[in-house]
């Protein structure tokens, strides 16, 4: 298998971060040779295995349905690169 | 050079018991060391003013019966501390003051700790050397341009330094094991589901685990049971009988069987892991326990699997750094270039990569083919595990396959970086503890480790053999403190 730019140009679509074209040709040789490494559990036949979905088998706890967090707008907000009296501001979205 | 800082934590916890020592003279100890190992690179964010406030306050009303009383602590910048800065050693939360506190560290203030500083990690945990943190490289006091390991890189090169008695690291893949073996230190990841992830900056869920990093097995035990705790507030902490590990540690392993899995002889491993790894054994037989030799035939799909796993659920978590809420945010003609400037320029080379591997195998028409296909090789990982444990107590195996490298060594082939850890992946694939501890040195003098694998939920047992084996091994770490001005 083979991870070419296009293949690049899609995935960078997918995960949201931006690939300058220098770049490209480095990361796709890159992921080509991890998933050279990864192809190795093909030598494997798993059609009778039931997957892995969570290491500690147990079942979920239930917690009560009560507000413990109350009045942390303030702390909410405080990070935000950028804010507007209770709101978090992003660039336009609507025309 | 005070000798204050050479002491283990279990000494300082008894010399301020029995009032030698106060907490404000450890405290202060501790940070003129740190102050002058400012090259070594070891922490991101320091806050020894407000330590020794904390440390004149607890000498003023001193709490003896807690158990880590007036000890000061730096801890990986992993674990969000509230009101100090908490990076992850990335650039896109490198102005992230968070609101709350980790569980973890939480647990460890109450038992009377003070927080001295955040130690350098790799970025999200990503990464074996520390090379891939916004902060620089860490040194490893071993040796002058010498990586500390990683990703607790920062942890492990102040444990062995002497600039906090002890601290936490985080280990996913080998995070805490792989650098305590690199710096002669040290380090347990514990069963997953003992310690909370609530508050540690996620990388893959499903792996994660904080643990103790120190200069011996009693101190990493002590931190241990203080840190273990059911936690309402991460729904994988599992609710089970803990010990008071430090108190039932004992050396008296006669009669238990231990495992020697004969597909970690890997090809190409250095003559000295595998006679460090005949020493081990020979320790073991030494203490009146038992060697058998097993298998765990699914030992080099380990890794392969992991880099399908971690990445996928590194791409999930990561998905949340969009420049909105908290972090670093570039500017973009709309939302969307927002976004994507924001991600390409806020994390580094190796995370980017492994978002990208995880996006690619979560997405359309690869799923099957390898998201699930490394659930079910992962399934067979732990089934090896649960059939060997059905004939023996643990598993000895070394720590690593080589002792540390040179700084920028492996910087360019992600592969070769990635073996590193092939004997402490299957571990956290399995939800394991495991336990790194110094056993030796190579021809150039640089530290070698051993672990000891455990059935889940049993971290006496592995604390306890490597108590054992500490007794025999003797170690004794070589620093010159060459960094020191």
């Amino acid at each position: 298998m083979s991870i070419d730019l296009k293949t690049i140009k899609h995935i960078s679509k997918l995960s949201r971060i931006s690939v300058e074209e220098q770049k490209a040709e480095k990361l796709a040789g890159d992921l080509n040779s991890i998933f050279d490494f990864i192809e190795k559990l093909n030598e494997l036949k798993t059609e009778n295995v039931e997957p892995l979905t969570s290491i500690a088998e147990t079942t979920l706890k239930l917690r009560s349905d009560e507000v413990k967090s109350k009045n942390i707008r303030e702390q909410i907000i405080k990070n935000s690169p950028q804010d507007n009296e209770d709101y978090f501001v992003v660039p336009k979205v609507i025309e | 050079m005070s000798d204050i800082t050479k002491k283990t934590l279990s000494e300082l916890v008894k010399d301020i018991k029995d009032k030698k020592l106060s907490s404000q003279e450890v405290t202060k100890a501790f940070i003129e060391r740190s102050e002058k190992s400012k090259e070594l690179n070891a922490y991101i964010t320091e806050d020894y003013s407000s330590a020794l406030d904390k440390a004149k306050k607890f000498d003023q009303k001193p709490n003896l019966n807690l158990k880590l009383p007036g000890i000061p602590m730096a801890v990986k910048d992993l674990f969000c501390t509230k009101n100090i800065r908490t990076t992850a050693g990335s650039k896109i939360l490198s102005n992230f003051v968070p609101t709350y506190e980790s569980t973890v560290t939480q647990n460890i203030w109450d038992e009377g700790a003070i927080l001295l500083g955040k130690l350098n990690c790799d970025e999200f945990a990503m990464g074996s050397s520390n090379e891939t943190s916004f902060f620089g490289n860490v040194q490893n006091p071993i040796d002058k341009n010498l990586v500390p390991g990683g990703s607790s890189g920062g942890s492990a090169s102040a444990v062995a330094a002497q600039l906090t008695p002890i601290t936490i690291g985080t280990d996913t893949g080998g995070s805490i094991r792989q650098p305590a073996s690199f710096t002669g230190t040290v380090g347990l990841k514990p069963t997953y589901g003992s310690c909370s992830r609530y508050g540690i900056v996620a990388f893959a869920s499903s792996l994660d685990q904080a643990g103790p990093m120190a200069k011996n097995v009693k101190d990493c035990a002590l931190l241990q049971e203080v840190i273990s705790t059911f936690d309402s507030k991460d729904s994988t902490s599992i609710d089970f009988k803990r010990n008071e590990y430090s108190k039932n540690l004992t050396n008296n392993i006669k009669g238990k069987k231990i495992g020697i899995p004969k597909e970690y002889r890997i090809d190409d491993m250095p003559k000295e892991i595998e006679e460090l790894w005949q020493n081990g054994i020979e320790y073991i037989k030494d203490c009146g326990a038992e060697i058998i030799d097993i298998s765990l035939p699914h030992t080099s799909y380990a890794l392969p699997t992991y880099y399908i796993v971690a990445p996928a659920e590194a791409s999930s978590n990561l998905a949340r750094y969009d420049g909105v809420k908290y972090g670093f945010r570039a500017k973009g003609e709309n939302l969307i270039d927002m976004y994507e400037k924001t991600r390409s320029e806020g994390f580094g080379a190796e995370v980017q990569r492994r978002i990208m591997i995880g996006t690619y195998v979560l997405s359309s028409g690869y799923y099957d083919a390898y998201y699930l296909k490394a659930q079910k090789v992962r399934k067979l990982i732990k089934n090896d595990f649960d059939e060997v444990y059905k004939k023996v107590d643990a598993i000895l195996t070394p720590s690593t396959p080589s002792s540390a490298f040179k700084i920028g060594e492996k910087k360019d082939d992600p592969v070769s970086m990635y073996l590193n850890d092939i004997f402490t992946v299957p571990v956290n694939l399995a939800g394991l503890p495991g336990i790194s501890i110094p056993a030796g040195h190579d021809a150039k003098g640089y530290p070698l480790g051993l672990q000891i694998i455990g059935k889940a939920f049993d971290e006496q047992n592995i604390l306890n053999i490597a108590y054992a084996m500490e007794e025999k091994i003797a170690f004794k770490n070589k620093i010159t403190d060459w960094w020191i001005k």
